[in-house]
Protein backbone atom coordinates (compact mmCIF):
# COMPACT_ATOMS: atom_id res chain seq x y z
CA UNK A 1 0.00 0.00 0.00
CA UNK A 2 1.26 3.46 -0.91
CA UNK A 3 -1.57 5.49 0.62
CA UNK A 4 -5.31 4.88 0.49
CA UNK A 5 -6.25 7.54 -2.09
CA UNK A 6 -3.27 6.74 -4.28
CA UNK A 7 -4.11 3.02 -4.09
CA UNK A 8 -7.68 3.79 -5.14
CA UNK A 9 -6.40 5.85 -8.05
CA UNK A 10 -3.99 3.16 -9.24
CA UNK A 11 -6.64 0.43 -8.97
CA UNK A 12 -9.24 2.53 -10.79
CA UNK A 13 -6.89 3.71 -13.54
CA UNK A 14 -5.68 0.13 -14.03
CA UNK A 15 -9.29 -1.02 -14.40
CA UNK A 16 -10.08 1.84 -16.78
CA UNK A 17 -7.17 0.97 -19.07
CA UNK A 18 -8.61 -2.56 -19.23
CA UNK A 19 -12.17 -1.45 -19.84
CA UNK A 20 -11.77 1.53 -22.14
CA UNK A 21 -9.45 1.49 -25.18
CA UNK A 22 -9.36 5.30 -25.14
CA UNK A 23 -7.77 5.54 -21.71
CA UNK A 24 -4.00 5.89 -21.40
CA UNK A 25 -1.84 6.40 -18.32
CA UNK A 26 1.37 8.43 -18.49
CA UNK A 27 3.79 8.52 -15.60
CA UNK A 28 7.28 9.84 -14.92
CA UNK A 29 8.69 7.02 -12.75
CA UNK A 30 6.43 7.95 -9.80
CA UNK A 31 3.96 5.05 -9.30
CA UNK A 32 5.51 3.24 -12.29
CA UNK A 33 6.00 0.07 -10.23
CA UNK A 34 2.36 0.09 -9.17
CA UNK A 35 1.30 0.37 -12.80
CA UNK A 36 3.67 -2.44 -13.81
CA UNK A 37 0.92 -5.01 -14.34
CA UNK A 38 -1.16 -2.61 -16.41
CA UNK A 39 1.92 -1.75 -18.46
CA UNK A 40 2.53 -5.42 -19.24
CA UNK A 41 -1.05 -5.89 -20.41
CA UNK A 42 -1.27 -2.59 -22.28
CA UNK A 43 2.26 -1.50 -23.20
CA UNK A 44 0.96 0.99 -25.78
CA UNK A 45 -1.32 2.80 -23.33
CA UNK A 46 0.60 2.68 -20.05
CA UNK A 47 3.64 4.83 -20.67
CA UNK A 48 6.53 5.68 -18.36
CA UNK A 49 8.71 8.46 -19.79
CA UNK A 50 11.27 8.37 -16.97
CA UNK A 51 11.98 11.40 -14.80
CA UNK A 52 10.92 13.87 -17.50
CA UNK A 53 7.97 16.01 -16.49
CA UNK A 54 7.97 18.35 -19.48
CA UNK A 55 7.77 15.26 -21.68
CA UNK A 56 5.13 13.76 -19.37
CA UNK A 57 2.75 16.58 -20.24
CA UNK A 58 3.89 16.93 -23.85
CA UNK A 59 3.22 13.24 -24.50
CA UNK A 60 -0.11 13.58 -22.70
CA UNK A 61 -1.04 16.46 -25.00
CA UNK A 62 -0.04 14.48 -28.08
CA UNK A 63 -2.06 11.44 -27.00
CA UNK A 64 -5.10 13.65 -26.51
CA UNK A 65 -4.69 15.01 -30.04
CA UNK A 66 -5.03 11.49 -31.43
CA UNK A 67 -8.32 10.97 -29.61
CA UNK A 68 -7.15 9.09 -26.53
CA UNK A 69 -8.13 10.10 -22.98
CA UNK A 70 -4.79 10.36 -21.17
CA UNK A 71 -4.29 10.39 -17.42
CA UNK A 72 -0.95 11.94 -16.38
CA UNK A 73 0.29 11.41 -12.87
CA UNK A 74 3.12 12.37 -10.55
CA UNK A 75 3.78 14.52 -7.48
CA UNK A 76 1.93 17.83 -7.51
CA UNK A 77 4.98 20.13 -7.70
CA UNK A 78 6.35 18.25 -10.71
CA UNK A 79 3.00 17.77 -12.43
CA UNK A 80 1.69 21.32 -12.14
CA UNK A 81 4.57 23.62 -11.27
CA UNK A 82 7.59 22.18 -13.04
CA UNK A 83 5.68 21.52 -16.25
CA UNK A 84 3.25 24.40 -16.04
CA UNK A 85 3.95 25.84 -19.47
CA UNK A 86 3.33 22.41 -20.95
CA UNK A 87 0.01 22.26 -19.10
CA UNK A 88 -0.86 25.70 -20.46
CA UNK A 89 0.29 25.13 -24.05
CA UNK A 90 0.38 21.37 -24.74
CA UNK A 91 -3.08 20.84 -23.23
CA UNK A 92 -5.08 24.08 -23.03
CA UNK A 93 -3.72 25.96 -26.01
CA UNK A 94 -3.91 22.91 -28.28
CA UNK A 95 -7.60 22.65 -27.43
CA UNK A 96 -7.03 19.20 -25.97
CA UNK A 97 -8.13 17.95 -22.58
CA UNK A 98 -6.49 15.52 -20.21
CA UNK A 99 -6.77 14.26 -16.65
CA UNK A 100 -3.93 15.23 -14.32
CA UNK A 101 -3.76 13.30 -11.07
CA UNK A 102 -1.37 14.48 -8.39
CA UNK A 103 -0.20 13.07 -5.10
CA UNK A 104 1.66 14.92 -2.38
CA UNK A 105 -0.99 17.55 -1.72
CA UNK A 106 0.36 20.69 -0.01
CA UNK A 107 2.41 19.36 2.93
CA UNK A 108 1.62 15.64 2.69
CA UNK A 109 5.37 15.11 2.29
CA UNK A 110 5.86 16.84 5.62
CA UNK A 111 9.31 15.45 6.37
CA UNK A 112 10.66 16.08 2.89
CA UNK A 113 10.44 19.85 2.78
CA UNK A 114 9.45 22.62 0.40
CA UNK A 115 10.73 20.90 -2.76
CA UNK A 116 7.81 18.46 -2.59
CA UNK A 117 5.12 20.91 -1.48
CA UNK A 118 2.82 22.59 -4.02
CA UNK A 119 0.04 24.37 -2.15
CA UNK A 120 -0.27 26.74 -5.14
CA UNK A 121 -1.35 24.00 -7.56
CA UNK A 122 -5.06 24.83 -7.68
CA UNK A 123 -4.29 28.56 -7.91
CA UNK A 124 -2.13 27.83 -10.95
CA UNK A 125 -4.81 25.67 -12.55
CA UNK A 126 -7.17 28.60 -11.94
CA UNK A 127 -5.16 30.69 -14.43
CA UNK A 128 -6.25 28.28 -17.19
CA UNK A 129 -9.55 27.80 -19.01
CA UNK A 130 -12.51 25.68 -17.86
CA UNK A 131 -10.77 23.10 -15.71
CA UNK A 132 -12.65 20.80 -13.38
CA UNK A 133 -10.81 20.37 -10.07
CA UNK A 134 -11.52 17.42 -7.80
CA UNK A 135 -10.16 17.36 -4.25
CA UNK A 136 -11.47 14.10 -2.80
CA UNK A 137 -11.82 14.05 0.97
CA UNK A 138 -11.90 10.28 1.29
CA UNK A 139 -10.43 7.36 -0.67
CA UNK A 140 -13.91 6.11 -1.56
CA UNK A 141 -14.54 9.37 -3.43
CA UNK A 142 -11.65 8.77 -5.83
CA UNK A 143 -13.08 6.04 -8.06
CA UNK A 144 -16.36 7.73 -8.99
CA UNK A 145 -14.59 11.03 -9.66
CA UNK A 146 -12.01 9.39 -11.93
CA UNK A 147 -14.63 7.32 -13.73
CA UNK A 148 -16.68 10.45 -14.37
CA UNK A 149 -13.58 12.24 -15.68
CA UNK A 150 -12.90 9.70 -18.45
CA UNK A 151 -16.43 10.04 -19.85
CA UNK A 152 -15.69 13.44 -21.41
CA UNK A 153 -12.78 15.24 -23.05
CA UNK A 154 -12.47 18.26 -20.76
CA UNK A 155 -9.53 19.23 -18.57
CA UNK A 156 -9.56 17.70 -15.10
CA UNK A 157 -7.18 18.03 -12.16
CA UNK A 158 -7.53 15.44 -9.41
CA UNK A 159 -5.67 16.30 -6.21
CA UNK A 160 -5.04 13.25 -4.03
CA UNK A 161 -3.90 13.53 -0.44
CA UNK A 162 -2.82 11.36 2.46
CA UNK A 163 -5.18 13.49 4.54
CA UNK A 164 -8.77 12.28 4.61
CA UNK A 165 -12.06 12.59 6.41
CA UNK A 166 -13.42 9.66 8.42
CA UNK A 167 -16.19 9.01 5.91
CA UNK A 168 -16.92 9.80 2.25
CA UNK A 169 -19.50 12.44 1.39
CA UNK A 170 -21.44 13.66 -1.61
CA UNK A 171 -19.54 16.70 -2.78
CA UNK A 172 -20.72 17.76 -6.23
CA UNK A 173 -21.41 21.42 -5.61
CA UNK A 174 -21.65 22.77 -2.07
CA UNK A 175 -23.44 20.13 -0.03
CA UNK A 176 -24.54 21.11 3.50
CA UNK A 177 -23.28 18.69 6.13
CA UNK A 178 -24.43 20.78 9.09
CA UNK A 179 -27.06 23.53 9.13
CA UNK A 180 -26.87 26.79 11.06
CA UNK A 181 -27.77 30.46 10.68
CA UNK A 182 -24.88 32.70 11.66
CA UNK A 183 -22.41 31.93 8.84
CA UNK A 184 -21.66 29.67 5.88
CA UNK A 185 -18.47 27.67 6.04
CA UNK A 186 -17.16 25.93 2.92
CA UNK A 187 -14.85 22.99 3.58
CA UNK A 188 -12.95 21.54 0.63
CA UNK A 189 -11.86 17.89 0.54
CA UNK A 190 -9.94 16.71 3.61
CA UNK A 191 -10.67 19.96 5.46
CA UNK A 192 -14.20 18.79 6.30
CA UNK A 193 -13.46 16.83 9.45
CA UNK A 194 -11.20 19.54 10.95
CA UNK A 195 -13.89 22.13 10.15
CA UNK A 196 -16.66 20.02 11.71
CA UNK A 197 -14.55 19.61 14.84
CA UNK A 198 -13.66 23.31 14.90
CA UNK A 199 -17.29 24.45 14.61
CA UNK A 200 -18.82 21.99 17.07
CA UNK A 201 -21.55 23.83 18.94
CA UNK A 202 -21.50 26.90 16.64
CA UNK A 203 -24.69 27.94 14.83
CA UNK A 204 -23.15 27.73 11.35
CA UNK A 205 -23.74 25.91 8.10
CA UNK A 206 -20.87 23.70 7.02
CA UNK A 207 -20.96 22.80 3.34
CA UNK A 208 -18.66 20.26 1.74
CA UNK A 209 -17.28 19.97 -1.76
CA UNK A 210 -14.82 17.64 -3.40
CA UNK A 211 -15.18 19.61 -6.62
CA UNK A 212 -14.14 23.23 -6.05
CA UNK A 213 -13.97 23.89 -9.82
CA UNK A 214 -16.25 24.81 -11.29
CA UNK A 215 -17.13 26.58 -8.05
CA UNK A 216 -20.80 26.16 -7.10
CA UNK A 217 -21.71 29.84 -7.15
CA UNK A 218 -25.46 29.28 -7.24
CA UNK A 219 -25.13 26.87 -4.33
CA UNK A 220 -23.24 29.44 -2.29
CA UNK A 221 -25.84 32.12 -2.99
CA UNK A 222 -28.59 29.72 -1.88
CA UNK A 223 -26.77 28.85 1.33
CA UNK A 224 -26.06 32.51 2.12
CA UNK A 225 -29.66 33.52 1.41
CA UNK A 226 -30.79 30.96 3.98
CA UNK A 227 -28.54 32.34 6.72
CA UNK A 228 -28.91 35.38 8.97
CA UNK A 229 -25.65 36.87 7.68
CA UNK A 230 -23.64 36.86 4.47
CA UNK A 231 -20.54 35.87 6.41
CA UNK A 232 -18.58 33.21 4.51
CA UNK A 233 -15.55 31.20 5.60
CA UNK A 234 -13.52 29.24 3.07
CA UNK A 235 -11.33 26.45 4.40
CA UNK A 236 -9.20 24.99 1.63
CA UNK A 237 -6.38 22.42 1.84
CA UNK A 238 -4.28 24.40 -0.64
CA UNK A 239 -3.21 28.04 -0.85
CA UNK A 240 -5.37 30.31 1.32
CA UNK A 241 -7.67 32.47 -0.77
CA UNK A 242 -7.57 30.31 -3.89
CA UNK A 243 -11.38 30.43 -4.14
CA UNK A 244 -11.77 33.97 -2.82
CA UNK A 245 -12.32 35.39 -6.31
CA UNK A 246 -15.00 32.77 -6.99
CA UNK A 247 -16.79 33.72 -3.78
CA UNK A 248 -16.53 37.42 -4.63
CA UNK A 249 -17.99 36.70 -8.04
CA UNK A 250 -20.79 34.53 -6.64
CA UNK A 251 -21.75 37.22 -4.11
CA UNK A 252 -21.07 40.28 -6.27
CA UNK A 253 -24.61 41.54 -5.64
CA UNK A 254 -24.61 40.71 -1.93
CA UNK A 255 -22.80 42.75 0.73
CA UNK A 256 -20.75 40.06 2.45
CA UNK A 257 -17.68 39.30 4.49
CA UNK A 258 -15.17 36.58 3.67
CA UNK A 259 -12.51 34.81 5.71
CA UNK A 260 -10.32 32.68 3.46
CA UNK A 261 -8.29 30.06 5.29
CA UNK A 262 -5.84 27.59 3.82
CA UNK A 263 -2.15 26.95 3.44
CA UNK A 264 -0.11 30.12 3.92
CA UNK A 265 2.62 31.40 1.60
CA UNK A 266 5.28 30.87 4.24
CA UNK A 267 8.06 28.37 3.53
CA UNK A 268 8.17 27.09 7.09
CA UNK A 269 11.54 25.35 6.56
CA UNK A 270 10.28 22.80 9.07
CA UNK A 271 9.94 19.02 8.92
CA UNK A 272 7.83 16.95 11.29
CA UNK A 273 4.37 15.48 10.77
CA UNK A 274 1.40 16.47 8.62
CA UNK A 275 -0.27 17.48 11.88
CA UNK A 276 2.67 19.78 12.63
CA UNK A 277 2.29 21.47 9.26
CA UNK A 278 -1.46 21.82 9.71
CA UNK A 279 -0.63 23.68 12.93
CA UNK A 280 2.00 25.88 11.21
CA UNK A 281 -0.69 26.95 8.73
CA UNK A 282 -3.51 27.33 11.25
CA UNK A 283 -5.52 24.39 9.92
CA UNK A 284 -5.89 22.22 13.03
CA UNK A 285 -9.37 22.20 14.64
CA UNK A 286 -8.30 24.41 17.56
CA UNK A 287 -6.56 26.95 15.33
CA UNK A 288 -9.49 26.97 12.89
CA UNK A 289 -11.88 27.55 15.79
CA UNK A 290 -9.79 30.53 16.93
CA UNK A 291 -9.76 32.08 13.45
CA UNK A 292 -13.45 31.48 12.80
CA UNK A 293 -14.37 32.70 16.30
CA UNK A 294 -12.51 35.98 15.76
CA UNK A 295 -14.21 36.46 12.37
CA UNK A 296 -17.77 35.83 13.47
CA UNK A 297 -19.70 38.55 15.37
CA UNK A 298 -19.67 37.91 19.12
CA UNK B 1 14.89 21.20 -61.82
CA UNK B 2 13.25 24.00 -63.74
CA UNK B 3 9.86 22.97 -62.35
CA UNK B 4 11.16 23.29 -58.84
CA UNK B 5 12.66 26.68 -59.59
CA UNK B 6 9.34 27.87 -60.96
CA UNK B 7 7.68 26.58 -57.81
CA UNK B 8 10.18 28.35 -55.62
CA UNK B 9 9.51 31.58 -57.49
CA UNK B 10 5.81 30.98 -56.93
CA UNK B 11 6.41 30.45 -53.23
CA UNK B 12 8.42 33.63 -53.00
CA UNK B 13 5.54 35.44 -54.69
CA UNK B 14 3.21 34.05 -52.00
CA UNK B 15 5.74 34.94 -49.32
CA UNK B 16 5.85 38.48 -50.61
CA UNK B 17 2.13 38.78 -49.99
CA UNK B 18 2.75 38.20 -46.30
CA UNK B 19 3.59 41.43 -44.58
CA UNK B 20 4.34 42.47 -41.04
CA UNK B 21 6.65 39.57 -40.23
CA UNK B 22 9.99 41.27 -40.71
CA UNK B 23 11.27 40.27 -37.29
CA UNK B 24 11.01 36.62 -38.16
CA UNK B 25 12.04 36.75 -41.77
CA UNK B 26 15.37 34.87 -41.61
CA UNK B 27 13.85 31.89 -39.83
CA UNK B 28 10.81 31.97 -42.10
CA UNK B 29 12.81 31.52 -45.25
CA UNK B 30 15.30 29.04 -43.77
CA UNK B 31 12.49 26.49 -43.64
CA UNK B 32 11.04 27.19 -47.08
CA UNK B 33 12.68 24.38 -49.03
CA UNK B 34 12.22 21.77 -46.31
CA UNK B 35 8.54 22.66 -46.02
CA UNK B 36 8.05 22.52 -49.76
CA UNK B 37 9.67 19.11 -50.11
CA UNK B 38 7.62 17.78 -47.21
CA UNK B 39 4.30 18.99 -48.58
CA UNK B 40 5.13 18.38 -52.25
CA UNK B 41 6.81 14.99 -52.03
CA UNK B 42 6.56 13.35 -48.60
CA UNK B 43 3.52 14.05 -46.46
CA UNK B 44 0.40 12.00 -47.06
CA UNK B 45 -2.01 14.80 -46.30
CA UNK B 46 -3.99 17.20 -48.47
CA UNK B 47 -6.78 19.69 -47.91
CA UNK B 48 -9.36 16.88 -48.07
CA UNK B 49 -7.67 14.69 -45.45
CA UNK B 50 -6.79 17.14 -42.69
CA UNK B 51 -9.03 15.19 -40.28
CA UNK B 52 -8.29 11.70 -41.59
CA UNK B 53 -6.81 9.54 -38.81
CA UNK B 54 -4.54 7.92 -41.42
CA UNK B 55 -2.90 11.19 -42.47
CA UNK B 56 0.71 11.98 -41.78
CA UNK B 57 1.23 14.66 -39.13
CA UNK B 58 3.50 17.64 -39.61
CA UNK B 59 4.29 19.70 -36.52
CA UNK B 60 6.02 23.07 -36.94
CA UNK B 61 7.61 23.05 -33.52
CA UNK B 62 9.50 26.30 -33.64
CA UNK B 63 6.47 28.30 -34.72
CA UNK B 64 8.61 31.36 -35.30
CA UNK B 65 8.61 32.81 -38.76
CA UNK B 66 5.68 30.84 -40.12
CA UNK B 67 5.55 32.87 -43.34
CA UNK B 68 7.06 30.02 -45.34
CA UNK B 69 4.65 27.58 -43.70
CA UNK B 70 1.66 29.73 -44.57
CA UNK B 71 2.92 30.20 -48.10
CA UNK B 72 3.24 26.43 -48.56
CA UNK B 73 -0.20 25.83 -47.04
CA UNK B 74 -1.64 28.37 -49.48
CA UNK B 75 0.24 26.92 -52.44
CA UNK B 76 -1.11 23.46 -51.61
CA UNK B 77 -4.68 24.67 -51.13
CA UNK B 78 -5.02 24.21 -47.36
CA UNK B 79 -5.82 27.89 -46.90
CA UNK B 80 -7.05 30.62 -49.26
CA UNK B 81 -4.25 32.66 -50.76
CA UNK B 82 -5.88 35.91 -49.72
CA UNK B 83 -5.41 34.97 -46.06
CA UNK B 84 -1.74 35.82 -46.65
CA UNK B 85 -2.59 39.50 -47.06
CA UNK B 86 -3.54 40.04 -43.42
CA UNK B 87 -0.89 38.44 -41.24
CA UNK B 88 -1.57 39.19 -37.59
CA UNK B 89 -4.59 41.38 -38.32
CA UNK B 90 -7.52 41.75 -35.96
CA UNK B 91 -9.65 39.22 -37.77
CA UNK B 92 -6.87 37.20 -39.36
CA UNK B 93 -6.55 33.48 -38.85
CA UNK B 94 -2.82 33.74 -39.47
CA UNK B 95 -0.83 34.97 -36.50
CA UNK B 96 2.88 35.54 -36.14
CA UNK B 97 2.69 32.08 -34.54
CA UNK B 98 0.23 29.51 -35.90
CA UNK B 99 -2.89 28.37 -34.03
CA UNK B 100 -4.12 24.88 -34.88
CA UNK B 101 -7.69 25.77 -34.01
CA UNK B 102 -7.74 28.57 -36.60
CA UNK B 103 -5.90 27.10 -39.59
CA UNK B 104 -6.91 23.96 -41.51
CA UNK B 105 -4.08 21.45 -41.69
CA UNK B 106 -2.05 22.89 -38.84
CA UNK B 107 -1.47 20.12 -36.29
CA UNK B 108 -0.17 22.15 -33.33
CA UNK B 109 -0.30 25.68 -32.06
CA UNK B 110 3.31 26.68 -31.59
CA UNK B 111 5.61 29.61 -31.00
CA UNK B 112 7.01 28.85 -27.57
CA UNK B 113 10.13 26.84 -28.34
CA UNK B 114 10.56 23.24 -27.33
CA UNK B 115 7.02 21.90 -27.35
CA UNK B 116 6.69 20.13 -30.70
CA UNK B 117 8.86 17.10 -30.10
CA UNK B 118 7.04 16.06 -26.91
CA UNK B 119 3.67 16.55 -28.59
CA UNK B 120 4.88 14.63 -31.63
CA UNK B 121 6.01 11.72 -29.48
CA UNK B 122 2.59 11.66 -27.83
CA UNK B 123 0.92 11.65 -31.23
CA UNK B 124 3.14 8.84 -32.49
CA UNK B 125 2.39 6.80 -29.35
CA UNK B 126 -1.32 7.56 -29.57
CA UNK B 127 -1.52 6.51 -33.22
CA UNK B 128 0.34 3.28 -32.50
CA UNK B 129 -1.91 2.52 -29.53
CA UNK B 130 -4.92 2.73 -31.84
CA UNK B 131 -3.40 0.46 -34.47
CA UNK B 132 -2.77 3.35 -36.87
CA UNK B 133 0.61 2.18 -38.06
CA UNK B 134 0.72 3.96 -41.42
CA UNK B 135 0.94 7.63 -40.41
CA UNK B 136 4.33 9.18 -39.87
CA UNK B 137 4.88 12.11 -37.54
CA UNK B 138 7.28 14.85 -38.63
CA UNK B 139 8.47 17.58 -36.28
CA UNK B 140 10.35 20.59 -37.62
CA UNK B 141 12.73 22.30 -35.20
CA UNK B 142 15.42 24.92 -35.43
CA UNK B 143 19.01 24.52 -34.28
CA UNK B 144 18.57 27.31 -31.71
CA UNK B 145 15.35 25.72 -30.52
CA UNK B 146 17.42 22.75 -29.37
CA UNK B 147 18.69 25.00 -26.58
CA UNK B 148 15.40 24.26 -24.80
CA UNK B 149 15.92 21.36 -22.39
CA UNK B 150 12.52 19.87 -23.12
CA UNK B 151 13.88 18.67 -26.48
CA UNK B 152 16.52 16.63 -24.73
CA UNK B 153 13.92 14.88 -22.59
CA UNK B 154 12.16 13.99 -25.82
CA UNK B 155 15.28 12.97 -27.77
CA UNK B 156 16.42 10.59 -25.04
CA UNK B 157 13.00 8.99 -24.60
CA UNK B 158 12.10 8.55 -28.30
CA UNK B 159 15.46 6.92 -28.93
CA UNK B 160 15.14 4.64 -25.92
CA UNK B 161 11.76 3.27 -27.01
CA UNK B 162 12.61 3.13 -30.73
CA UNK B 163 9.75 5.30 -31.92
CA UNK B 164 10.20 4.62 -35.62
CA UNK B 165 7.17 6.53 -36.91
CA UNK B 166 8.79 9.78 -35.71
CA UNK B 167 11.04 11.94 -37.87
CA UNK B 168 12.57 15.16 -36.58
CA UNK B 169 13.81 17.72 -39.06
CA UNK B 170 16.25 20.24 -37.65
CA UNK B 171 16.77 23.25 -39.89
CA UNK B 172 20.28 24.37 -39.01
CA UNK B 173 21.05 27.99 -39.84
CA UNK B 174 23.65 28.13 -37.07
CA UNK B 175 21.63 30.51 -34.97
CA UNK B 176 22.12 28.80 -31.59
CA UNK B 177 23.99 31.26 -29.38
CA UNK B 178 26.45 28.71 -28.03
CA UNK B 179 26.43 26.40 -31.02
CA UNK B 180 26.46 22.60 -31.05
CA UNK B 181 30.11 21.48 -31.00
CA UNK B 182 30.34 18.05 -32.58
CA UNK B 183 27.25 18.65 -34.64
CA UNK B 184 23.52 18.42 -34.10
CA UNK B 185 23.10 14.93 -35.54
CA UNK B 186 25.36 13.46 -32.86
CA UNK B 187 22.98 14.58 -30.11
CA UNK B 188 20.30 12.38 -31.63
CA UNK B 189 22.54 9.54 -32.79
CA UNK B 190 23.95 8.91 -29.34
CA UNK B 191 20.38 8.35 -28.18
CA UNK B 192 19.71 5.74 -30.83
CA UNK B 193 18.22 7.84 -33.60
CA UNK B 194 19.06 7.25 -37.27
CA UNK B 195 20.67 10.55 -38.21
CA UNK B 196 21.54 12.20 -41.48
CA UNK B 197 22.71 15.67 -42.43
CA UNK B 198 21.78 17.13 -45.81
CA UNK B 199 21.79 20.40 -47.73
CA UNK B 200 18.59 22.10 -46.67
CA UNK B 201 18.24 23.75 -50.10
CA UNK B 202 18.67 20.53 -52.13
CA UNK B 203 15.19 19.18 -52.78
CA UNK B 204 16.29 15.78 -54.02
CA UNK B 205 18.63 15.26 -51.09
CA UNK B 206 15.87 16.26 -48.69
CA UNK B 207 13.46 13.88 -50.38
CA UNK B 208 15.88 10.97 -50.08
CA UNK B 209 16.51 11.71 -46.41
CA UNK B 210 12.85 12.20 -45.54
CA UNK B 211 11.42 9.31 -47.55
CA UNK B 212 10.08 6.02 -46.24
CA UNK B 213 12.51 4.35 -43.85
CA UNK B 214 13.64 0.81 -44.48
CA UNK B 215 11.30 -1.67 -42.81
CA UNK B 216 12.16 -2.84 -39.32
CA UNK B 217 14.60 -0.12 -38.40
CA UNK B 218 12.83 0.54 -35.09
CA UNK B 219 14.54 3.87 -34.64
CA UNK B 220 13.30 7.43 -34.82
CA UNK B 221 14.96 9.49 -37.52
CA UNK B 222 16.48 12.94 -37.58
CA UNK B 223 17.33 14.89 -40.71
CA UNK B 224 19.55 17.89 -40.09
CA UNK B 225 18.93 20.31 -42.95
CA UNK B 226 21.77 22.81 -43.13
CA UNK B 227 21.14 26.19 -44.70
CA UNK B 228 23.07 29.45 -44.91
CA UNK B 229 23.96 31.16 -41.64
CA UNK B 230 21.30 33.36 -40.20
CA UNK B 231 23.74 36.30 -40.17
Amino acid sequence: MVSPMRDEFIATATALVDEDPRVAVVVADISADQFGGAARHHPDRVINVGIREQLLIGVTGGLAQTGLRPIAHTYAPFLVERAFEQVKLDLDHQGGGAILVSVGASYDSSQVGRTHHAPGDVALIDTLTDWTVHVPGHPAEVEPLLRAAVTHDGSVYVRLSTQANAAPHDGYGLVPVRRGRSATIVAVGPMLDPVLAATEGLDVTVAYTHTPRPFDKAGLRALVSGADTADVVLVEPYLAGTSAAAVADALAAVPHRLLALGVTRTDSRRYGSVEDHARFHGLTPDRLRDSIGRFLPA
Amino acid sequence: MTGTQATTRDLHRLLSRITGDEKHEPSATSTLDVLWVLYDRILRVDPQTVDDPQRDRFLLSKGHGPAAFYAVLAAKGFIPVDWLDDLGGTDSRLGFHPDRTLIPGVEISSGSLGHGLGLGIGMALGLRAQGLLRPRVFVLLGDAELDEGSNHEAIAYAGAVGLDSLTAVVVDNQSATHGWPGGIASRFAVNGWAASTVDGRDHDALQRALGEPAAGTNRPRVVVATVERKW
